[in-house]
């Protein structure tokens, strides 16, 4: 393979928090640092940014089961033009990923078909029914890089306890949704003027608060590594830096439309922005753009979502859940980079860094040595987002038709371009 | 003409003077059905069909009647028994439906926001008879039609709403109707039945009756909704009737010439005492029934002129 060389590169490094113009060498498909390599490839980055390639924790992508909603391929394919260079898959499929046979299928098809880096997590339950444990220890074996249920809450604290009590003893991560899930049940939107004058059932924001005040009970418990995949709301956010305090193995995500967009956006019944859980308040999605340059929230997922039409052109309350952002994300996040919320460094540790980091991957940084996952990107360029020119089989974003700044113009992984032409 | 809607499918859109064109034709009607002939040409030839994804006697006897009298073609779909035991989305049967040409399409549908969404795929003009818990049009007109000709005006009056306003349709739409035609507007219930917050809407909020009657001029009961309720939200329904039901001693706190309303049906002895209900001195329940096809005339004629109109317009681009 013949050595890349990107001069001119404006270097978003996560880990020293920098981001200066300079040059990177990437040889065998890894990162070699800033030193010319003879008969290397060069690639003039023209002063824009050049980063880790984004590791996005929580993807769905529908297979098997409902490959008309996505597919290995399409994801794969999305993922690359976002620049995410490492999709975290999420075993919610029908069947669910909860034996090792599955998830080997799996495996197999994203090999194929997925032109980034794919890792499977399984269920932490049978069906992610709740009653039983799945097979943590073969899963793992078969490459399971976290249990989880996904937004199935184990409400069964006993069996959740044990669940956790014996990942622990593996050293397993555990990913969980922390919700109340009998005072949510149901709910289409958040409690508050704009719900009740709209007519939505309605969960209030605390549900949020009582699933992770139960949830850090049982990882004090059990010391289970354990990572919240959404934390959404401010009054959550307390208990999170209190459970930091006390040093458990605990982490949290929050996803790019809870960072992005609030319950209004909702408007007259638009389906596309039901996501789960739902849309908040505007003070409780500036709280999440806080704690994530605070560092409180470590990780920011798409939480990718495909639904096709039909689950979605029905009334609000009968609609799915859930928007694709694979593509999206970089662009949506640039919002809070350009509203000087957040800058690239900060941003680029909860998108590379901090997720490669707890899943125990060399991936997510600049460092020499590194893999060469890179996205290189234009954070400034203005487009206008038109959902079906999207790579995703489904097209439910909230952003289309939206004004959107940062455009992906190459992504690599292992050193091999996957996205861009020059 | 100021009523420039294409759909009616809440108060929440619609301007002061476009409310109060409609209840002056109300007004026409209600004399109309009132005289001997009852029957105008407005919509002649046109076709209005209700469909109902809930089931309704009142609101759809009250629609079939007002398009009968207006000349129209009507017809009756009962949903929750057809199409939709066939497994047929929302938006396949409008399509259906929109396909047979109707002018007029009212609708009921157990979700808040559904009439929008069909409203959406249609080329007819489309009247919400209802959806979930969101707006129920119709309704608050008439209740405005209603207050207007029983206390000579609809502004600057007390006007307390009672009962369970949670899972109510007619609150939100009489809530947006009586704020903007400048009333001060009072909730009472039991805090289960408030929703959230509900003090943001620019009203007051009232968890006991004596206080939240005091000296209002109208006193709008609410059904309590049995049938949207997912839990418990009271403990009894006599213990909601002693502390929230209508009877002649929390009425004594309004004031002497306050009237008295619900949309029925009625569950007498729960939210209202029977005797109450029925005294013609003070109740107008039987007076909002009669206004309800006036209100349902006057709407649907105007969709149909502003349907008529678009039409017209589009002929000429063409």
């Amino acid at each position: 393979m013949t050595p890349l060389l990107f001069k001119n590169a404006r270097l978003i490094d996560p880990e020293k928090g920098t981001d200066t113009v300079g040059t990177l060498a990437v040889a065998e498909g890894r990162i070699a640092g800033a030193m010319g390599l003879d008969g290397a490839t060069v690639i003039d980055c023209a002063g824009k940014c050049l980063a880790p390639g984004i590791v996005d924790i929580g993807v769905k992508v529908s297979e098997p089961g409902e490959r008309h909603k996505e597919s290995f391929r399409s994801a794969g394919e999305a993922a690359a033009r976002g620049g995410v260079t490492t999709i975290v898959t999420r075993p919610d499929t029908l069947p669910a990923i909860d034996t090792p046979e599955v998830l080997e299928f799996v495996r197999r098809r994203a090999n194929e078909a997925a032109p980034v880096n794919v890792l499977p997590m399984a269920a932490l339950t049978r069906g992610r029914e709740g009653r039983e444990m799945a097979e943590i220890g073969f899963l793992l074996d078969a490459g399971a890089v976290a249990f989880t249920d996904c937004d199935n809450v184990v409400s069964n604290t006993k069996v959740f306890s044990r669940c956790l009590t014996y990942a622990a003893s593996l050293g397993a991560l555990v990913v969980a949704h922390p919700q109340e899930p009998v005072l949510s049940q149901g709910a289409a939107a958040t409690s508050g003027k704009f719900a009740a004058l709209k007519g939505l059932p309605a969960v209030s924001p605390m549900a949020e608060r009582m699933g992770l005040d139960r949830d850090i009970a049982v990882v004090e418990m059990t010391g289970a590594r354990y990572h919240a995949d959404q934390i959404t709301t401010a009054r959550a956010l307390r208990r999170l830096e209190r459970a930091k305090e006390m040093d458990l193995d605990l982490t949290a995500g929050v996803s790019i439309h809870h960072l992005t967009l609030n319950e209004l956006d909702v408007g007259d019944y638009r389906t596309f922005f039901k996501v789960k859980p739902p849309l908040r308040s505007e003070d409780d999605r500036l709280s999440t753009v806080e704690a994530v340059a605070s560092g409180l929230i470590d990780v920011i997922s798409s939480m990718h979502t495909p639904q096709d039409e039909e689950s979605k052109r029905l009334p609000f309350e009968e609609a799915a859940s859930g928007a694709i952002g694979l593509e999206t994300m970089l662009p949506a996040l640039m919002r809070l980079v350009h509203a000087e919320h957040l800058d690239l460094p900060t941003l680029w540790r909860a998108l590379s860094l901090n997720p490669a980091k707890r899943l125990g991957l060399e991936a997510g940084r600049l460092n020499p040595g590194a893999p060469a996952d890179l996205v290189l990107f234009d954070p400034d360029a203005p487009f206008v987002l038109d959902r079906f020119t999207l790579a995703s089989k489904s097209k439910n974003t909230p952003f289309d038709e939206a004004r959107m700044q940062g455009r992906v113009l190459g992504t690599w992984v292992s050193g091999q371009r996957v996205h861009g032409a020059h | 003409m100021s009523f420039r809607a294409r759909h009616l499918l809440g108060i929440e859109h619609l301007a002061p003077d476009e409310i109060t064109t409609l209840l002056d034709l109300a007004d026409s009607y209600a004399a109309l059905n009132r005289s001997d002939s009852k029957h105008s040409d407005a919509l002649a030839g046109l076709t209005q069909i209700n469909m109902f994804f809930e089931a309704s006697t009142r609101t759809q006897a009250s629609f079939e009647l007002a398009g009968k009298r207006l000349g129209a073609d009507v017809m009756n779909m009962h949903m929750q028994a057809t199409s939709l035991k066939k497994g047929e989305t929302l938006i396949d049967t409008a399509l259906t439906l929109n396909a047979m040409h109707p002018d007029l399409l009212v609708v009921r549908h157990p979700h808040s926001g559904a009439v929008s969404l069909l409203s959406q795929k249609v080329n007819c003009a489309v009247l919400n008879a209802g959806d979930g818990r969101h707006e129920h049009p119709t309704q608050a007109l008439l209740d405005a039609l209603t207050i207007r000709r029983a206390k000579g005006r609809l502004h600057r009056l007390t006007v307390a709403i009672c009962g369970d306003i949670a899972h109510s349709r007619v609150a939100r739409s009489n809530i947006h109707l009586l704020g903007k035609m400048e009333n001060r507007v009072r909730l009472v219930g039991p805090p289960t039945l408030l929703p959230s917050q509900a003090a943001e809407w620019g009203v007051e909020v009232y968890t006991d009756m004596v206080e939240g009657l005091k000296d209002a001029d109208v006193v709008m009961m609410l059904r309590l909704q049995k049938e949207r309720m997912d839990g418990a939200f009271i403990p009894s329904e006599r213990e909601y009737f002693h502390r929230f039901g209508l009877d002649a001693e929390k009425l004594g706190h309004a004031k002497p010439d306050a009237i008295v309303m619900h949309p029925g049906p009625m569950n007498r002895g729960v939210e209202i005492d029977g005797t109450i209900a029925d005294d013609i001195n003070r109740s107008v329940i039987q007076d909002q029934v009669e206004m309800g096809v006036a209100v349902r005339m006057a709407a649907m004629d105007l969709l149909a002129r502003n349907l008529k109109a678009a039409k017209a317009e589009e002929g000429v681009l063409v």
